[in-house]
């Protein structure tokens, strides 16, 4: 009896070497994690940056330059955070840094989860200059189709934005505020135009007067088109 | 009213199956009485939708008893076409289908009804889900643009006119050939807008070529009650219980919501309830059992229909009741006599 | 210990005979849900061919240093710091793919596949068995991904790897790129495997057989030339 309980005693090994151990491997780990991080951390924000670029000189057209705007206290703040809210804005600018237009994001949940787009709002003339999905889970080979099929992508440039648009069946389009939804795809066309009609509704009135729009501060030149 | 039970000599108390396991059915004769009751609602979809109704059928039952004959080992192929079940469950995913569904996707259906619905159970009498029903799903997942493109009901005056569309070549897309017409359902669920309860009576809507007619359904259904192919409380259950649920709703919004009649008219609610929830593989073995079955059901197809996102929820009430038949069986066991339930 | 096994034999055994997948059945999670298109499958194979290979070299190698009672939590740690390396680093090479494998690469963690190697073999074996091992293993697990990723793009899209194989015309079977369609492909590959298993044992047996009656005739031949 005595002799079977020093043996086990012995083959246990101290808590001390336990947590040794394991505050070794943990520290390591650390480490390597830690450097991976800072290694990888610039392209990462490059990417994330790019992308979002990308969009905003998609959106608009013959834009040069861009800048973020934040809505605080009730007016439009230039702003040069990584972040990204619900609350942020961009706006373009031509190659001679006149302003072109502003790019407007929104979200909503589509059919499976959230989708966020991006549009491009000219407001001059009061149109829609086009519209991408910046992040969309919708099903893929249907509901995906409102960012791959060109077709209804298309229907969002020059599109005048004097009352809220409308989603109707494909191929009953009578109106300048209709736009022809996706055959299979009716609840994520509806999403896009219901997530655009929200945004605008929501920015129309804290947008500045027109001649009042933010000048070019910061700017962040226009990606190379490779 | 228990004991009374036990003292009334209620012949209907003979014809359960005994609650024990389930066995194999091994009877054809069985099988013959429900091709018997398929006849008039197959006359009906050959009229309104002519050769291309025909097509289908073929198509589709060619494709379940080659996916039987494939998957049968050799000794048992003979009995196993020869008992007719393969054959009847290609004629009913076929009554589900759209008259212009290219061939070479009913074929896929009538393969995966057989394969995927039946033979990887390990056969007859083993499956969970109604073969028929699962190779529909398995299509309207699969390609749910062709099996939502509706045509329009002709006449036996348009007999010879195929649908372009059914002759796609295999794996290719099916060229649209005129206006889709909507069914019954997806008027009223998308435009509010009935249909004459007449038409869907007779069954001169669009439609799967074989649900249209409510008085050729009634008629098969009629006959295989009266022989006692099925268990007459499945389908009494669903309709009351469907009628019943889409009265209430119909009483709170007129405009909003149809009319039981029409409910019980439209759609494949009448298809369903006589020969898919009727299945004796896939339905409860107890009375009670299957009163609870088809209430489940006939509440399940108006939810769907009513609030969910498709005009037609009877493919899924049933699937879904079929999944919860083994519950139901195991909770509806009758009380031992002399033991405390 | 396996040293009268070839290192050889230990890599081919997870690629076929111990596939993880189709004789395993393990790492089911992002079997099922990552290999919708090929491209995502073989990147997610990849990743966890690292892993997995990287971990059990360092479980190997250092198996004499970890005590028995915490073994678990230290693979996990090991595991996890392979697991992290590799999102950073896709996050930074490839940003569209990390965004379509989205919450399944740091799931390579609960990956039992991964685990499970480092308790039966890597922690028991020494590091040039240990690594065979993973290659092995990683690489099963790879073209089951690979095969399954390919029948539901091909199915789903009509392409493999994003080249179109059909033309334009091709009806989707949408059902394939959806998870229904993980699973029907998963059970109709295990399906085939079995099937195809059984044959190899079968016809394997009827060789033996055939082996065995030769055998016989010929002792019974040298009989009878020996009687004569």
């Amino acid at each position: 009896m005595n002799t079977t309980n020093t043996k086990v005693q012995n083959q246990e090994p101290s808590s001390r070497r336990l947590v040794m151990s394991m505050a070794i491997a943990g520290f390591i780990s650390g480490v390597i994690i830690i450097a991976i991080y800072v290694l990888t951390f610039d392209t990462i924000k490059e990417n994330k940056a790019r992308e979002l670029r990308e969009a905003v000189f998609k959106v608009l057209p013959d834009l040069s330059h861009m800048q973020k705007l934040h809505f605080q206290d009730n007016k439009l703040v230039i702003v040069k955070s990584d972040g990204m809210d619900d609350e942020m804005i961009f706006s373009g600018y031509d190659k001679d840094d006149n302003f072109v237009g502003y790019a407007i994001q929104g979200k909503a949940p589509g059919f499976q989860d959230t989708v966020h787009i991006l549009f491009g709002y000219l407001v001059s003339n009061s149109t829609i200059t086009g519209m991408q999905v910046l992040d969309s889970r919708e099903t893929p080979g249907l509901g995906d189709k409102i960012f791959k099929d060109m077709d209804f992508v298309n229907e969002f440039v020059n599109l005048p934005m004097t009352k809220n648009i409308k989603a109707v069946k494909k191929g009953t389009k009578t109106h300048d505020n209709e736009i022809d939804a996706i055959t299979g795809a009716t609840i994520s066309s509806k999403v896009v135009v219901k997530i655009i009609n929200q945004s605008f509704n929501k920015w129309s009135t804290r947008l500045p007067q027109q001649g009042n729009e933010p000048a070019l501060e910061l700017q962040e030149t226009k990606v190379n088109q490779q | 009213m228990k004991n009374h039970h036990l003292k009334k000599k209620d012949p209907n108390l003979l014809l359960q199956s005994a609650p024990l396991l389930r066995q194999e059915l091994t009877t054809p004769a069985a099988m013959k009485d429900v091709w018997i009751a398929l006849l008039p609602a197959t006359a009906a979809s050959l009229w309104f939708f002519g050769l291309s109704a025909l097509l289908i059928i073929l198509t589709s039952i060619a494709g379940a008893i080659l996916t039987e004959w494939v998957f049968t080992d050799k000794e048992k192929r003979r009995f196993a076409i020869s008992d007719t079940s393969a054959g009847l469950t290609g004629l009913l995913i076929a009554l589900t289908l759209p008259p212009g569904l290219p061939l070479w996707m009913v074929f896929l259906g009538g393969c995966v009804s057989i394969g995927l619905g039946k033979v990887v159970w390990g056969g007859l009498g083993s499956n969970i889900f109604n073969p028929a029903l699962l190779g529909r799903a398995f299509l309207l997942g699969t390609f749910p643009i062709a099996m939502t493109t509706w045509g329009a009901a002709g006449g036996p005056g348009e007999f010879f006119q195929i649908h372009s569309s059914n002759l796609a070549l295999p794996f290719m897309q099916a060229q649209v050939d005129s206006m889709g017409a909507a069914t019954p359902l997806g008027l009223m669920k998308f435009e509010q807008q009935g249909t004459a309860l007449w038409s869907l009576f007779t069954g001169n809507t669009a439609g799967s070529i074989g649900e249209t007619s409510a008085l050729f359904l009634l008629l098969g259904g009629i006959y295989l009650l009266l022989r006692r192919g099925i268990d007459w409380r499945i389908p009494v259950a669903i309709f009351s219980t469907a009628a019943l649920f889409s009265l209430i709703m119909f009483l709170t919004d007129g405009d909003k919501y149809p009319s039981p009649l029409f409910t019980l008219f439209s759609g494949g609610l009448l298809l369903g309830a006589f020969f898919m929830a009727t299945d004796p593989v896939t339905s409860p073995l107890t009375p009670k059992g299957c009163w609870i079955f088809g209430i489940g059901i006939g509440f399940l197809v108006v939810l769907i229909r009513l609030f969910g996102g498709l005009p037609e929820g009877m493919l899924y009430a049933i699937l879904l009741m079929n999944a919860a038949t083994p519950l139901i069986d195991r909770y509806t066991q009758p009380r031992i006599f002399g033991r405390q339930g | 210990m396996a040293t009268d096994v070839s290192a050889y034999e230990e890599m081919i055994k997870g690629l076929w005979r111990d596939n993880p997948v189709f004789v395993q059945v393990l790492g089911m999670c992002p079997m099922l849900a990552v290999t919708n298109s090929a491209i995502n499958a073989v990147v997610m194979g990849l990743a966890t061919f690292f892993v997995l290979v990287g971990s059990s070299f360092l479980v190997s190698s250092f198996k004499t240093f970890i005590p028995k009672q915490v073994r678990i939590s230290l693979y996990i740690i090991i595991i996890a710091t392979f697991v992290t390396v590799v999102d950073y680093s896709l996050l930074a090479i490839l940003p569209a793919i990390h965004k379509e494998l989205g919450a399944f690469i740091p799931l390579i963690v609960a990956n039992c596949m991964i685990l499970g190697r480092q308790e039966a073999f890597a922690s028991k074996h020494n590091v040039k068995y240990a690594v065979m091992d993973a290659v092995g293993m990683s690489g099963g697990f790879l073209i089951a991904m690979l095969a399954l990723g390919s029948v539901r793009e091909i199915l789903g899209v009509g392409a493999l790897f994003g080249v179109d194989l059909f033309g334009s015309n091709f009806e989707p079977w949408v059902i394939m790129i959806l998870p229904p369609g993980g699973f029907l492909t998963l059970g109709l590959l295990l399906l085939f495997f079995n099937w195809f298993t059984e044959r190899r044992r079968q016809f394997l047996i009827k060789v033996a057989d055939a082996d065995r009656v030769l055998a016989v005739e010929k002792v019974d031949a040298q009989g009878v030339k020996d009687n004569g």
